[in-house]
């Protein structure tokens, strides 16, 4: 598995578009720390970024790689190597290598600036933290769907649906129902509806650094032990990693059944 | 005017302690003749002072009654044996210095205190520590005196069984100055007292309050800090409060505020720091503030404004970082905001003036969203929230739309 | 060698393989031949996992090759397009597939032979169809393995090439190697082909040498006798 991991990884890291997402993080992180000055903010919009870009680039990226490697996908099937190696080898070698982009995009401007000096440490490696997973997690859904899907064009529009979905679409939902039954308690419910949406988690993860005071101002007790303990870092990071297992098991399943 | 004569009165009583205090000093010690402060207060006249030598005492119901200055050496400890109230000051010109006042006795029933003064004027009670208390320093119906640079720490876990720090009622003219309070209900609390100058006090960890207002006008509270307090600072049905260059910090939970302002009227908020509350400031029919100069950083709300309130003026603060600016309950707005600096302001400043070209909108639809199902605040910070949000600065529609700052600044004050 | 058992295989509605029984347990090159969609490339798929049967039972020197990927190690098969990671150099994907099978391999020989010198510090991006189909033969013939699967295997080469690569087969055939092809040039398998196995709509409807062909359908060329192979088909 480590050899396919490290040939997909070099592959990645040279092409084109690693090095664009590359700049962008990296010029991204410059204008928002040198021309603003702001930290704190600089945190905020960051998370924005993460949280939206961050998922799209590795559907996107996971989509795209899988295709466009179909052949040599082919041709390693081909030779004395177990599919899953091949399968999940890739996988690692596109997140990997996504991960490393936002890492030293992100890292380089922060470190400049003197972020070891400030207290916005923590803040910044949640939010990579978040990255790194969010990566994971939606190159391995990219990669399932890729697998279901044969025809190139219909498997991006799964995967640019299954993001809108789970960025924007999910919550929509989510605050209708909210406001649909606000007559009843609903905290578990508002938790658990965060559980399934690993974008939701991820937002959730950087508000109980960020906005922790506001957070606090709820009466529910469910709320009050998820936000106030360790319980809701818990609780998120555990969930997150179900969902990175989850799709990576499945990918793994699916890949040996299927017909190339 | 006040304050001078303030100072004259606390000038004559040093003058008159000083005077008398060489020549007619009484010493109390476990060795002594005068083995407990009752005894000495007994036999001493107005106008002297007795000296407690380090050691403990004791004793409970001591009552001042004449005009005595009492300085304890090295803290001598009184130990009221949770017996009841401790020292009960009813003479005027009464000092109290330099005690280490512990264990007096909790009541259901009547509020016990370390040091109460009742119906006394020109009293000073400095230098004192207490622990383990109920009531600490009760100021009742008593006027022109000081309280000054005592520690209070008490051990409070409920509210109904618990005391505050330093109490003051039917009081004024009085200076409460230089005092830490910690774990007790109230730090400082003020009812029906007029004219009390709060300075340099540190009000933390108190079950419910730092600082606690009622029925109590013209009173000026400055350079305070306020720390993870149960509930903040509250300012209740008072006029004329000035309230500047506090520092309001970590008051985090349901109902907690950094400052709590409820029926206030023509109230000054000038330069004061809030950081991390829940809410930073919660109003609730308040008219004629004028907040101007303070600095809201990384609260939950910044502002939270309920109910009727009219004529306040917001002008020249930093709203950095809060997950809301201003959050409204309703659709009507009659308060002023202006050259106020808003950290999540997005526009731009083309004449290179300072000041914003387009107006900032400080209420955000989710913040109303927020009111109404408190559930949805687990959706804050997503892209739909943003959408709305946006859609909402455009036109609004459920927020009141003349609530503009049209002079935001690009800079923040320093 | 290869022993194919009532293979079975379908994709959705459509019945690609429908019952193949293949022996093949002789040195030779077999011709795999059929027209479009008469199921050789899932034939040939099937035959190296990638795959797998609905029905049926394929095994290679005796063992099934069901959930087993260690019998690739016999096999060198070429696949159809030349598409490799297009950020890679020709050295680099040698060297890399070397890697994976980590056995050893006369690569420098055939790099010479197709004069691939000067494209081995090239991205493969930047290769022409020739040339890549050049790598890809590399790629598959270095090894020496027993069993050889060449998927069209003289797509985009030039004269030169074609020739070198005849001779390759027949080295490779004279070492008692079992060699694989499909193609569409007849005159090409005619050449190389000691066996023919035509596939017609998933089954096997000729398997034997071009003479029998010829004779069974009374043609005077190879062409002709597929031609007539396919026209006779429905009397």
């Amino acid at each position: 598995m480590f050899k396919i991991l490290k040939y997909s990884f070099y592959d990645l890291i040279r092409s084109r578009w690693s090095f664009v997402y590359l700049l962008f993080y990296l010029m991204l992180g410059s204008v928002l720390l040198f021309l603003n000055n702001d930290l704190s903010k600089a945190v905020i919009t960051l998370m924005n970024v993460i949280i939206i870009l961050v998922p799209l680039i590795g559907t996107i990226f996971g989509v795209m790689y899988y295709y466009n490697s179909k052949e040599f996908t082919e041709l390693l099937l081909a030779q004395p190597i177990k599919r899953s190696t091949i399968f999940i080898g890739q996988y690692l070698g596109v997140a990997l290598s996504l991960s490393l982009s936002l890492i030293i995009g992100l890292g380089i401007p922060f470190v400049l600036y003197g972020l070891f000096q400030s207290n916005e440490i923590w803040d910044f490696v949640l939010l990579l933290i978040t990255g790194l997973f969010l990566t994971l997690i939606f190159t391995a859904l990219a990669f399932n769907i890729a697998l279901y899907n044969e025809n190139r064009i219909k498997g991006f529009s799964y995967a640019i649906l299954a993001w809108l979905f789970m960025a924007v679409i999910y919550d929509g939902l989510f605050l209708m129902s909210l406001i649909a039954f606000q007559s009843y308690p609903l905290d578990s419910f508002s938790i658990t509806a965060t559980m399934f949406n690993p974008i939701d988690l991820s937002r959730i993860l950087i508000l109980l650094k960020l906005d922790i005071s506001a957070l606090l101002g709820y009466t529910g007790a469910v709320f009050q032990k998820f936000f106030g303990t360790g319980f809701g870092l818990l609780l998120s990071t555990s969930a997150l990693s179900v969902w990175v297992l989850l799709p990576v098991f499945n990918m793994y399943r699916k890949c040996r059944k299927k017909d190339f | 005017m006040k304050t001078f004569t303030l100072h004259k009165v606390l000038f004559i009583l040093i003058l008159f302690v000083s005077q008398f205090s060489s020549a007619k000093a009484k010493t109390v010690c476990n060795t002594c003749e005068l083995k407990s402060l009752k005894e000495a207060i007994a036999v001493a006249h107005a106008g002297d002072t007795i000296l407690v030598k380090k050691g403990t005492y004791k004793e409970y119901n001591i009552v001042v009654d004449k005009p005595l200055t009492i300085i304890g050496e090295n803290f001598p400890v009184i130990d009221g044996e949770d017996q009841g109230e401790i020292i009960r000051i009813v003479s005027d010109y009464v000092t109290i210095d330099g005690l280490f006042i512990i264990n007096v006795g909790t009541s259901y029933t009547s509020d016990h205190a370390a040091i109460r003064v009742v119906r006394s004027k020109n009293f000073l009670i400095q230098n004192v520590v207490l622990e383990k208390l109920f009531f600490g320093i009760y100021i009742e119906k008593s006027n022109h005196g000081k309280i000054y640079h005592n520690k209070i720490i008490g051990d409070a876990q409920n509210e109904y069984n618990s005391g505050n720090g330093i109490q003051l009622w039917y009081s004024k003219n009085v200076v409460v100055e230089k005092n830490i309070v910690q774990k007790v209900r109230d730090g400082i609390y003020l009812e029906f007292s007029d004219h009390i100058l709060i300075k340099d006090n540190i009000s933390t960890k108190n079950l419910r309050y730092g600082l606690h207002f009622m029925f109590s006008n013209d009173d000026v509270y400055t350079n305070n800090t306020f720390e993870n307090n149960g509930a903040g600072v509250a300012v209740m049905f008072s006029k004329r409060i000035k309230m500047n260059q506090n520092t309001f910090r970590n008051n985090w939970g349901p109902a907690a505020y950094g400052l709590l302002l409820k029926e206030i009227n023509d109230a000054e908020i000038y330069n004061n720091v809030f950081e991390e509350n829940t809410t930073a400031i919660h109003i609730e029919g308040s008219n004629r503030v004028t907040y101007s100069g303070n600095n809201f950083t990384r609260n939950g709300y910044a502002l939270k404004v309920h109910g009727a309130c009219y004529a306040n003026v917001y002008e020249k603060n930093n709203f950095a970082h809060n997950s809301f600016a201003v959050s409204y309950n309703s659709k009507i707005n009659d308060n002023v905001f202006k050259n106020n600096y808003w950290s999540s302001y997005t526009g731009y400043d083309l004449d290179n003036d300072g000041v914003g070209d387009v107006p900032y909108r400080p209420v955000k639809l989710f913040s109303y969203i927020v009111n109404q199902t408190p559930e949805t605040i687990i959706l804050m910070r997503s892209l739909f929230i943003g959408i709305i949000d946006f859609s909402e600065k455009v036109s609004p529609v459920f927020t009141p739309d003349n609530l503009l700052d049209m002079s935001p600044q690009i800079k923040r004050y320093e | 060698m290869i022993k194919i058992e009532q293979l079975h295989k379908k994709f959705g509605k459509n019945q690609v393989l429908k019952g193949i029984d293949l022996d093949i347990s002789q040195q030779g090159v077999f011709a795999v031949l059929g027209p479009n969609g008469s199921g050789k490339t899932t034939l040939i798929k099937t035959l190296l996992g990638m795959v797998i049967p609905d029905r049926g039972n394929l095994s290679v020197d005796g063992k099934s090759i069901k959930n087993n990927w260690k019998y690739r190690n016999q096999i060198d098969y070429l696949p159809q397009i030349a598409n490799f990671p297009e950020n890679l150099t020709v050295q680099e994907l040698i060297a890399m597939i070397k890697d994976l099978r980590n056995r050893p391999v006369e690569d420098e020989r055939l790099i010479t032979l197709f004069k691939l010198e000067p494209f081995l510090n090239k991205k493969l991006s930047n290769l022409s169809g020739g040339t890549k189909q050049k790598v890809n033969l590399v790629l598959t013939l270095m090894f020496d393995s027993p069993i050889i699967i060449l998927d069209e295997p003289t797509t985009g080469l030039d004269p030169i090439a074609l020739l070198h690569l005849k001779a390759i087969i027949k080295a490779e055939k004279d070492k008692g190697k079992i060699i694989l092809i499909t193609s569409h040039i007849m005159s090409f398998v005619e050449e190389m082909a000691d066996e023919i196995v035509f596939l017609l709509e998933g089954k096997i409807y000729f398997k034997g040498h071009i003479e029998a062909l010829k004779l069974q359908t009374k043609a005077s060329n190879f062409e002709q006798a597929i031609a007539n192979l396919l026209t006779q088909d429905h009397v």
